[in-house]
């Protein structure tokens, strides 16, 4: 895990609300090694989204640089960073945010609509990655159809059809119970010991902490090591 | 066509939704075909009007006629390549909701006038030869299931015989067609002779001169010579040209373009209102979604033609269902009312134009909506969701 993957370099992160300024982030340095599995802990409002959102290229640092795969996002025009984001980033959400209107199969498909693949290639990549979340008997299903936890491993699906180096999940286990939520983790654990993927994961639960391989605690724009997995 | 399943499952998001945007533009694009081929038949005569062709009238009205004896001294006016005559008859069918144009002709001359009229040359022969004998256009033969042989007898309105008679029989010699789609054929022609010996008064007399301009000749010198020749006489001129007149002859219904322009201009507005709104509510109510899709890597011109494409594809679906509607209908008004309403037709220049109007009106409906997408901040709408 010597190879970093990504790296922050003395990031600040400042909103204007009106008249007020408001430090979200305050000069944060952070790598990230190729293969690691970091959770990232903290109040509300101490900065996590913030740090997930600079590390995807939805967003851009006021100071500091961050670097991700070699690519330097903050001299990034929008549109250089949307077809980043298309190849190197898989997102993860705490509410899955498929589209009602597709069924899993077509909402994994989404991210290859970007790509050249023909049709039956998209479709074949789409299955595969439903069927490393162990969905393929759900490929037909609309959204609507599926369980919480299902939900979710569909938009994990989603989220590593392009195969990207990095996940990016904000509380992916939110909005789900106990045992589903630790389905899930145990599904990020394979995704990230057996596939390679790099993790970075938001969270205020600390048993879903666990199954990360590092903690960062996250309070007043800065990071801190929590405690070693 | 990559995102044509994301485009066509976006616009079915509310069925029912759609389905009455699609119904409104069904209708605005069937009254579209209906009220351009409507258009198209009144102004029918002004579109194949020759410009090489002249027409002489009683300078007073269309009604009042004009002296045979015009004919020679027309025919011999500088820059007069041919003249023939024709006379409106104004009879009915059988019934009276039967009328279509009637005209007393030289068949010679006429036809000479008038080469886009294809009639096979025996029949032609026949028509000549025969005084009472006719000719039909075929829309009209069709519309009646007139044959050649067939006996028309046509009741006149105007023109009572010198026998008090009022019914004029025709021998039905032979049936014309013209090439030109925008032309009608929904007439009758017969032999002025015939109709010179039977009627009962105004003899001497003819409707209307039309006249051919000579190569290199200036139609308005021409017109203007002629009309100088009738000057401070009984009955004097007034020279156009064919559409000129047809213009005014269609005149006389009222400016049908421009009540088609008004009529289809409010339904458009209104149109563009429904449509407009549909796509706001849509992407309102997805903002979150969209926001998903950018985070994905979609970029702003892909959200912009993604809400485009959804915008004109609801535009497509309702216009072309209302124009082929529409198509079907005139088609069948073409085969029912044809001798009525001679050329309503509906034009492949009309079809093009509805179809660009629907694509037109697709992106004037979907472009602040598209832009709303374009420009949306992934990080806002995330929040917001």
């Amino acid at each position: 895990m010597s190879e970093i993957l990504a790296r922050l370099e003395g990031v600040s992160r400042i909103y204007q609300k009106g008249k007020e300024r408001v430090e979200v982030l305050h000069e944060l340095d952070l790598e990230i090694p190729k293969g690691d599995f970091i959770a990232i802990m903290g109040p509300s409002g101490s900065g996590k989204t913030t740090l997930l959102n600079l590390l995807g290229g939805l967003d851009k640092p006021t100071a500091g640089t961050v670097t991700v795969g070699g690519a330097e996002l903050s001299s990034m025009s929008n549109s250089q960073l949307s077809h980043w984001r298309s190849t190197n980033i898989g997102f993860i959400f705490q509410f899955y945010n498929l589209l009602p209107v597709l069924t899993a199969l077509r909402n994994v498909e989404l991210p290859l609509l970007l790509t050249d693949f023909s049709s039956k290639e998209r479709v074949k990549r789409a299955s595969i990655a439903l069927d490393i979340v162990g969905l393929s008997d759900r490929a037909k299903h609309y959204p609507r159809e599926l369980s919480g936890g299902q939900e979710q491993r569909v938009a994990i699906a989603r989220a590593i059809v392009s195969d990207p180096s990095l996940l990016l999940c904000d509380e992916p286990t939110g909005d789900l119970d106990r045992e589903t939520a630790d389905e899930i983790l145990r599904l990020l654990q394979v995704l990230n010991r057996e596939h390679g993927k790099t993790i970075v994961m938001v969270t205020h639960d600390a048993q879903a902490a666990d199954f990360a391989n590092r903690s960062l605690h996250c309070d007043k724009g800065t990071l801190e090591a929590k405690e070693a997995a | 066509m990559k995102y044509f399943r994301l485009v066509w499952k976006n616009a079915w998001r509310k069925k029912i939704r759609t389905l009455l945007t699609v119904l409104s533009v069904f209708v605005a694009f069937l009254l579209f075909a209906l009220l351009s081929a409507l258009g198209f038949a009144f102004r029918g005569g002004v579109d194949v009007a020759d410009a090489e062709r002249l027409i002489v009238i009683d300078k007073i009205s269309l009604i009042n006629l004009l002296p045979m004896s015009y004919m020679n001294r027309i025919a011999a006016t500088d820059g007069v390549d041919a003249v023939t005559h024709a006379s409106w008859f104004g009879g009915y069918y059988q019934e009276p909701r039967n009328q279509f144009g009637q005209f007393p002709v030289d068949p010679q001359t006429y036809f000479n006038m008038y080469p886009e009229f294809n009639i096979p040359a025996e029949q032609f022969e026949a028509f000549k030869r025969n005084r009472t004998g006719a000719v039909v256009g075929q829309e009209l033969a069709d519309s009646y299931g007139w044959k050649v042989g067939d006996r028309i007898p046509i009741q006149a309105t105007i023109w009572t015989k010198a026998d008090g008679g009022r019914t004029w029989e025709f021998d039905l010699e032979g049936i014309f067609s013209t090439d030109d789609p925008r032309g009608s054929s929904a007439l009758m022609l017969f032999q002025y002779d015939y109709f010179e010996e039977a009627r009962a008064f105004a003899k001497g007399t003819v409707g209307w001169y039309i006249l051919r301009v000579a190569k290199g000749a200036d139609p308005i010198q021409v017109a203007n010579a002629i009309d100088l020749q009738f000057a401070n006489s009984p009955s004097e001129t007034e020279t156009s040209t064919e559409a000129a007149f047809a213009q005014s002859f269609t005149k006389q219904f009222g400016n049908i373009a421009l009540i088609v322009t008004l009529i289809l201009g409010a339904v458009f507005f209104t149109l563009l209102l429904v449509s407009g709104n549909t796509m706001s509510q849509s992407v309102r109510e997805r903002i979150s979604e969209l926001a998903v899709l950018k985070t994905l890597g979609f970029g702003d011109r892909a959200m912009l033609g993604i809400v485009l494409s959804e915008s004109i594809l609801i535009m497509l679906m309702g216009g072309l269902l209302g124009l082929g509607l529409g198509w079907l209908v005139v088609q069948g008004l073409a085969q029912q009312m044809g001798a009525f309403l001679p050329g309503i037709f509906l034009s492949p220049g009309a079809i093009a134009g509805g179809v660009a109007m629907m694509i037109g009106a697709g992106i004037l409906a979907g472009i602040f909506p598209a832009l709303t997408a374009m420009r949306l901040s992934i990080i806002d709408a995330l929040a917001r969701a």
